[in-house]
């Protein structure tokens, strides 16, 4: 099936007075429209600035130094400012992390969604507040007619996020970048919340980019997941696959620090030391300090994502390894 | 939402006494409040008879109690300098200070809002760079000064306008007014200009700088995502949650206005409370600063509520919290 | 960015020096061409107003040096002048540039009395309000919130009007006393709030609640952790509150209401200028004019230019 979204070689930079630091290096995926990919890793792993790249609102002075971005084909990363803003919205909806300052405190929920509307769909004052409810109304908002013109701080957390979710939805696009849409909310809602965007996505046959650190809202959501570590791909591939036979040893190790019910452990695995900073990336690959299995290869050559059993992993360990995977 | 009202207009009491009771030490220890009631040129007979009347041989609380009952009804006794009542001498001037005022603080208004959102929305081009140049210059230009340098440019070297006093004015009742005569304007532009300058350079500077923090918040990155174009993110979400609090410390700069027409006035010899003020306080003229300061605190007040009453009606989560949701 | 909480004062020294130049406020100054500018005038004017008498030309209060055939002499390069009056003379035949160099060291030296007194009553305060708390806090509170209320122009002439009315024939010390306290008390607020806010953060900090149960004393916590954290800001607050200060007190000579007149500052001479301005004699008013704004504009400069340089959240 052709991929809604394609990211090439895709390369961030920021240009600072120490120099110039890299923050993505090389990030290569795609997405298939209905599906969900998760893209997890530490905090500073680049998770969300490609979130960020994809939408064309990277802080400056961040900018895309290399690679594309491919929306159903047409590449997106070289719009001017008026195209990439037709496109926010109606193409890609985003989604983020705090429904609380997501919402203009001043205004509505309705005047929010209706002006939303307004802007990509043509409909009048009417038909676009009729549009408003329903969307409050799927996304799970009981009595939606009298809430829509209630202000954002009258809501609780989750059905904020619900709120931020349908505002995303609004002018139904095809690619939606959630960047870790539960986290600031009470475990309970978190389920409530995810099962809301698999389920609008599934229904609306939507592309889901869902980042986020915790591996638990992965392994219930979404159907592929990328690795990211140090502004690059570490293991790309089915869910299932790299959360039991993860191919790369990070992954690995992200994987075994999970504390399992039906084990029985003294101690929780851990990784020793800590992912670089952006500007002391090792050489080679850049998880060669910390990987119990390094070998010479590593501190020299970086490695690509390369097929390794069932997902795709960047580790010389695999080199001329097994199937090709999804 | 009446527990808030009740609440302020508690608060707002409170400094009125206090600013009554700083105003009534005045009278009391600066000075011999006799001397201050009757004038220089009272006789002993009359200055016992007082001092009967006034009960100054009473307890503190009761000459204090006395002191605000009058501040209440303006009478505040007669002025050391000039031979007549103090609340005469006041309401005399009155309607020029806040003529003066009102005008400047709609200048400030008028250019400081448009000039903050130009600077904080095209930070980049020279233009806004100058602007906030000019208004550093606002700030940093002492009143007076302002007032001299036009003075010395338009009344002096061009002749345009005059540089004192009120012109032509006419009275409507109790109030004489500037704003009916074309003379009256003239008198009434530099002044009103040299009033502005501060708090203009001052709300253009507080406009730009929370325009600026609000276009980095998460709302607007959010508008920006959902594909809002740039009128509806500046001048819709952008310039209304700008406003919000710049409308406060604003309604409070302006207050201050009052007080700072006491630099404008003197400078422009115009004829209000301000000038009125400065002459006392050179010739420690105790009970006409004693009035002065009550009447200032009670506007300070009453702008202080009317302020507070507007953020009220302006942000909707201070009015859920009263009602609750 | 936050100073070290020096637990060696001695080893402190050089390596402060070394790391300021190093650091980002330095290296900010260095491409800032406004913060040079402003810090090059400044410290002109300072130059100019400290060693004034050594460097004017004249000494404008000795009577016995006044030649009154040589007054109201307009600039030395108009068609009148006199070079040896550079900037022409006043009605008495005094000399206008060696009068602004007094009269600025008469302004900066009040407005630098004042913000120093404002400093420590304000630190002091909020130091006692921010770690006390309870109803000696919410008292202190009150106060700033109602002096916040009056502009400081009105609290000065306050506060200098109430003093001449109760020394009618102070002389000069005991005028300049009442002057530099009516100006210290407008600015101590914002040295308070700030202070106190400080103080409450670290007051909540775990390093202090062990001190105090090993029973390090109040004085000594405050002194070395909260302090250095506040230096900062205060520093930003004091420098603006200097241009501040020098405005007042111009002001207040202005009107007549300021230093004595025997110690003419910048608005003390400007207010005489002021009469002869409709004579044609604008060199009277303007020179000063102009000095007072060279120094509030590059003081104003320079603490903007350091707050931004000292914002974290900027870089």
């Amino acid at each position: 099936m052709k991929p809604l979204l394609e990211v090439k070689k895709l390369r961030v930079e920021f240009p600072t007075r120490h120099g110039t630091l890299l923050a993505l290096d090389d990030i290569s995926f795609t997405i298939a429209p209905g599906e969900i990919l998760g893209v997890v890793g530490e905090s500073g792993a680049g998770k969300s600035l490609t979130g960020a790249a994809i939408i064309g609102l990277l802080e400056p002075p961040g900018r895309i130094a290399a690679g594309q971005v491919l929306l159903d084909g047409r590449r997106i990363d070289e719009l001017d400012a008026d195209a990439m803003r037709k496109i926010r919205g109606k193409q890609i909806g985003a989604v983020f992390q705090d429904p609380l300052t997501s919402l203009n405190p001043l205004y509505t929920v309705g005047r929010q969604l209706v002006e939303t509307i307004q802007t990509h769909l043509p409909l009048n004052a009417a038909q676009a507040r009729e549009r408003a409810i329903e969307l409050l109304r799927q996304t799970g908002i009981p009595a939606p007619e009298a809430r829509i013109d209630q202000y954002p701080h009258q809501f609780s957390g989750g059905m904020r996020q619900r709120v931020v979710i349908a505002l995303a939805l609004a002018a139904e696009p095809r690619l939606i970048v959630a960047d870790e849409p539960t986290t600031a909310l009470d475990v309970s809602i978190q389920a409530q919340i995810i099962a809301l965007l698999r389920h609008l996505a599934r229904e609306k046959g939507a592309a889901v980019m869902l980042v986020t650190h915790d591996m638990g809202v992965i392994a219930e959501t979404c159907d592929r997941v990328a690795v990211m570590y140090a502004g690059r791909i570490a293991e790309l591939g089915p869910v299932h696959e790299v959360i039991h036979a993860p191919a790369h040893p990070y992954s690995r190790g992200l994987m075994g620090s999970i504390p399992a019910m039906d084990e029985d452990r003294e101690r929780l695995l851990q990784i020793d030391g800590a992912m670089p900073r952006l500007n002391a990336i090792p050489r080679g690959c850049a998880f060669n300090p910390r990987c119990p299995q390094v070998f010479e290869r590593c501190r020299v050559e970086r490695p690509e994502l390369m097929p390794a059993g069932r997902t795709q992993a960047a580790c010389w360990l695999h080199a001329g390894a097994g199937e090709v995977p999804r | 939402m009446l527990a808030f009202i009740l609440r302020r207009l508690a608060q707002a009491v409170i400094v009125m006494l206090t600013v009554a009771f700083v105003a009534f030490m005045l009278f009391q220890f600066v000075g011999d409040p006799v001397t201050n009631m009757l004038g220089q040129d009272a006789t002993q007979e009359q200055r016992d008879a007082l001092r009967r009347d006034l009960g100054l041989d009473k307890p503190f609380l009761v000459q204090f109690g006395a002191f605000v009952a009058n501040a209440a009804r303006g009478e505040f006794g007669m002025s050391l300098r000039q031979s007549q009542k103090v609340s005469t001498l006041i309401l005399e001037r009155l309607p020029a200070t806040l003529e003066l005022s009102v005008i400047a603080a709609i200048l400030a208004l008028a250019v400081g809002i448009p000039g903050g959102v130009y600077a904080a929305l095209r930070r980049e081009r020279r233009s806004a760079k100058l602007l906030m140049g000019l208004s550093l210059l606002g700030v940093s230009l002492p009143t007076f000064l302002i007032g001299i340098f036009l003075i010395l440019f338009f009344a002096v070297l061009l002749n345009w306008l005059p540089s004192f006093g009120r012109g032509e004015t006419v009275a409507l009742g109790g109030w004489t007014t500037g704003l009916l005569t074309v003379d009256g304007w003239k008198h009434l532009i530099l002044p009103a200009i040299t009033l502005s300058v501060y708090q203009l350079a001052l709300i253009m500077r507080l406009v730009r700088a929370e325009m600026l923090e609000v276009l980095r918040t998460d709302f607007i990155k959010f508008a920006r995502a959902r594909g809002l174009g740039n009128r509806a993110i500046y001048y819709g979400h952008a310039l209304k949650n700008t406003l919000v609090p710049v409308m406060t410390i604003t309604g409070l700069q302006l207050g201050g206005l009052i007080a700072f027409a006491i630099i404008t006035e003197t400078v422009f010899q115009w004829p209000g409370m301000g000038f009125l003020f400065i002459q006392a306080v050179q010739f420690a003229d105790i009970p006409v600063m004693a009035a002065y300061l009550c009447l200032i605190s009670l506007i300070f007040v009453v702008i202080n509520l009317v302020v507070d009453l507007l953020y009220f009606a302006v942000d909707p989560r201070l009015r859920a919290e009263r009602s609750g949701h | 960015m936050s100073s070290p909480a020096s637990t060696d004062t001695a080893a402190v020294e050089p390596g402060a020096l070394a790391r300021f130049f190093a650091g980002d406020v330095w290296y900010s100054f260095r491409r800032s061409p406004v913060a040079i500018v402003s810090f090059v005038l400044v410290l002109l004017c300072v130059i100019a107003a400290v060693f004034a008498p050594w460097l004017a030309p004249h000494d404008p209060f000795d009577l016995a040096t006044l030649d009154l055939s040589d007054a109201r002499l307009p600039p030395s390069w108009l068609a009148e002048g006199n070079p040896q009056y550079l900037l022409g003379t006043d009605d008495q035949g005094r000399d206008i540039l060696s009068a602004l160099m007094y009269g600025a060291r008469i302004s900066l030296f009040v407005a630098l009395a004042a913000v120093l007194l404002s400093v420590v009553v304000g630190v002091a305060l909020g130091l006692l309000s921010g770690f006390v708390g309870g109803r000696i806090d919410g008292f202190i509170m009150r106060v700033c919130d109602v002096m916040l209320s009056f502009p400081a122009i009105l609290v000065a002439l306050l506060i200098d009007g109430a003093g001449r009315a109760v020394f009618p024939n102070a002389h000069e010390t005991l005028a300049f006393a009442v002057l530099i306290l009516a100006i210290a008390l407008t600015g101590w607020v914002k040295y308070a709030r700030t202070v106190r806010g400080s103080t409450m953060v670290e007051r909540q900090k775990e390093y202090v609640q062990a001190a105090r149960v090993i029973g390090v004393g109040s004085g000594r916590i405050m002194r070395r952790h909260v302090l250095p954290n506040v230096l900062g800001p205060v520093l930003v607050l004091a420098t603006i509150d200097v241009a501040q200060a020098v405005i007042i007190e111009a002001t207040l000579s202005f009107l007549g209401v300021g230093v004595p007149p025997t110690s003419p500052s910048l608005g003390t001479l400007i207010r005489i200028g002021n009469d002869f301005l409709f004579s044609g004699e604008w060199w009277i008013t303007v020179w000063p004019g102009i000095m007072l704004m060279v120094i509030a504009l590059s003081v104003n400069l320079l603490g903007d230019w350091l707050r931004d340089a000292l914002n974290p959240r900027l870089q």
